[in-house]
């Protein structure tokens, strides 16, 4: 090399000046991003704003399978108003959602506290923990569905063995058996996600304050009170908002084991939905029935994100 | 405050034992450094005191306590750890005012004591801060707030200045010796950097892979090393080692090295002509002089206030510090006279001094 440009020709420094909308629209990194999002944008409104949209759209209707259906208003929800079945399925699931994530949360926590301590074999106890979490729903609930049989229950066999009954009991035939029932099954199946999940979050609160905590002359109890459990809000409160909404919306495990029996005991609004709008085809009904449930989740998320909120603690400025 | 009774201390983690039988007294209100090279097994030994971790034989007392079996919290003791260990979720006034609280002391009483605390350290505009809010020098302050507040028999700090940066490390070294100054409750304090241990201690302890090496004042440690560890540990620049035999010529003692030169000595162990010796020399013992060790000049370091020199001889680097401003330049030949007054000899092969 022997020479380097250093001056630009005339023309190139006016370009430079005033670039073309093109040349803009190019270079710009807005745009790229834009790009960069449409994918991730298109599958999210196709598969899942769409839908939504169209089951809205669709509890305005009534339709039912096979025939269009024509726009009647609140006809749908004014017909559920007065539907006691539906009422009834809107009591079960909030008795599941709040039985279940209630008892969910306070078994994982235990749990994740166990799991949190130095013991033998940690690794293979954590593994055997996630179990009930990577079983296919469907199977765990045929499992239960056996388990709770009315003739070939274990627990019942086991139970009268023991001398402490003397008939079967009918887990699934009996309203609140079976509302027991699925809220156990419901509850097996969750523990483990809120058990990794805090678990995962135990880790990132750093030992040198529960020793500090010590010093300061706290017991096991104050340790939790007082450091564990504040330093572990943010994390109960994603948890907790997640296993709520996937509770409240659950259909294959009730599914699976009671069909939404015995005489409505265990519908809960996502089984009574697919019955109304798939069995019985009538789809602007069972809609409508769908969309009813948004509310709650609304609800839900919000108080989590409300509950959610950077804490005081921790804004401000890292000066790490 | 309370004197401390370490008294030959083992720990072992499995069948492996990283303290060998420590043994150091502590007097009432004295400060202690602990110090040695990482592994050496100080940090182990202060948490043992604290009560963070069990003593596998031996005892600790405070006071006239043997603690070995007493739970953390009943030895009143307080510590400052490395990362500072503030409690996130809590302002400033209530992480100093935490162990008060625990203690179901009234309302009243700890804001007194917190703000006692906080006046004492310059905390009291901060008090309302999370620690996420506060520099790294603010944080280091609380933590020993939160030492303070407590009023303990002993404090424990486990490298507290180790996470700051060079300038604040002096000013806050300063800070916590000024406040034992004050304070006079009795202090451990756990470091690896010998200038901490030197500028803060009353006693320093060097340890080295689980064993006391030496005790001592820090001048006595600078002045009379037991061993070479020490020797080399403690002083920065580091002390000078060659490799050397003993001789005398008509009752005078030198070392001759292996590249012949000859060094002073001021005394020798009798009959001990030919012994192999390692020749001890401190930087700032050193003189430029007509005759001594002939080197060249590798480096020229100059600080404003000295000049530090790397010379080689042969293949073995000396370092030499002068508060005088010679002339030297890179690849010139000196001669280097150490002082014999101050040469320290020791045994090749255990290392003792002789």
């Amino acid at each position: 090399m022997t020479t380097v440009q250093t001056s630009m020709p005339p023309q190139a420094a006016a370009t430079v000046e005033a670039q073309p909308l093109w040349e803009r629209l190019r270079t710009s990194r807005n745009v790229l991003a834009l790009w960069f999002m449409l994918p991730a944008a298109a599958f999210l409104i196709l598969f899942l704003a769409y839908p939504l949209g169209l089951g809205i759209w669709m509890s305005f209707t009534d339709e039912r399978i096979g025939r269009a259906g024509i726009f009647v208003g609140l006809e749908n929800y004014e017909w559920l108003w007065d539907d006691a079945i539906f009422w009834l399925s809107v009591f079960n699931t909030l008795l599941y959602t709040l039985v279940a994530s209630a008892i969910k949360f306070a078994i994982g926590l235990y749990l994740a506290l166990l799991l949190n301590r130095h013991m033998p074999f940690k690794a293979m106890i954590r593994a055997v923990v996630l179990i009930p979490f990577i079983v296919p729903t469907v199977l765990s609930a045929i499992a239960f569905w056996w388990i709770y049989d009315a003739q070939f229950s274990i627990i019942s066999w086991s139970l009268i063995k023991l001398g402490l009954i003397h008939q079967n009991i009918d887990f699934l035939g009996s309203e609140n058996w079976a509302r027991g029932s699925v809220i156990f099954a419901n509850i097996w199946r969750g523990v483990p996600f809120v058990a990794i999940t805090l678990l995962a979050g135990l880790q990132t609160v750093s030992p040198s304050l529960y020793e500090a905590a010590t010093l300061d002359g706290a017991t096991d109890w104050q340790r939790f009170r007082y450091i564990t459990y504040p330093l572990l809000t943010p994390i109960i409160a994603v948890v907790m908002t997640f296993s709520v909404l996937f509770t409240f919306t659950d259909f294959q495990l009730v599914w699976a084991l009671t069909r939404g029996g015995p005489v409505n005991a265990t519908h809960l609004m996502a089984t009574l939905s697919y019955q109304r709008g798939i069995i019985s085809g009538r789809l602007g009904e069972g809609a409508a029935i769908a969309t009813a449930m948004i509310p709650f989740l609304l609800a839900a998320i919000a108080i989590s994100w409300f509950g959610m909120q950077r804490r005081k603690w921790q804004q401000g400025s890292d000066n790490d | 405050m309370a004197s401390v009774q370490i008294s030959d201390v083992r720990k072992s983690f499995g069948g492996f034992e990283v303290l060998h039988g420590v043994t150091v007294p502590i007097e009432d209100g004295a400060f202690v450094v602990l110090v040695g090279p990482s592994g050496c097994g100080k940090s182990t030994l202060l948490r043992m005191l604290a009560g963070l971790e069990n003593i596998t034989s031996g005892t600790i007392a405070i006071g006239d306590r043997v603690v070995n079996n007493v739970q953390p919290k009943e030895r009143d003791i307080a510590m400052v750890f490395q990362n500072y260990a503030l409690y996130p979720h809590m302002t400033v006034a209530q992480n100093m005012g935490f162990s008060l609280k625990l203690r179901n002391a009234e309302q009243g009483d700890i804001s007194t004591r917190v703000k006692k605390a906080a006046d004492i350290l310059d905390l009291t505009p901060l008090l309302e801060r999370y620690p996420r809010q506060l520099s790294g020098g603010q944080r280091q302050r609380v933590a020993m707030g939160r030492a303070i507040v407590r009023d303990p028999q002993v404090f424990l700090f486990d490298e507290p200045l180790s996470n700051l940066d060079a300038k604040l490390r002096v000013a806050m070294r300063t800070e916590i010796k000024e406040l034992h100054q004050r304070l006079k409750t009795t202090t451990v304090y756990v470091t690896h950097d010998q200038i901490e241990a030197m500028t803060m201690a009353d006693k320093i302890v060097v340890m080295h892979d689980g064993i006391v090496e030496q005790m001592g004042s820090p001048l006595e440690l600078y002045d009379r090393p037991d061993n070479q560890f020490v020797a080399g540990f403690i002083g920065s620049p580091a002390m000078n080692f060659l490799n050397g035999h003993l001789k005398s010529n008509g009752g005078q003692p030198y070392v001759e090295t292996e590249n012949g030169a000859r060094l002073p000595i001021a005394s020798a162990p009798t009959a001990s002509d030919g012994r192999p010796v390692v020749y001890g020399v401190r930087p700032e013992h050193l003189d430029l002089a007509s005759d001594g060790i002939e080197a060249e000049v590798a480096v020229v370091e100059p600080t404003g206030s000295e000049t530090q020199i790397v010379a080689r001889i042969g293949s073995q680097e000396l370092i030499a510090v002068f508060r005088d401003r010679h002339k030297v330049e890179p690849g010139d030949k000196i001669h280097l006279l150490p002082r014999a007054n101050v040469a320290h000899l020791f045994d090749k092969d255990t290392g003792r001094r002789l």
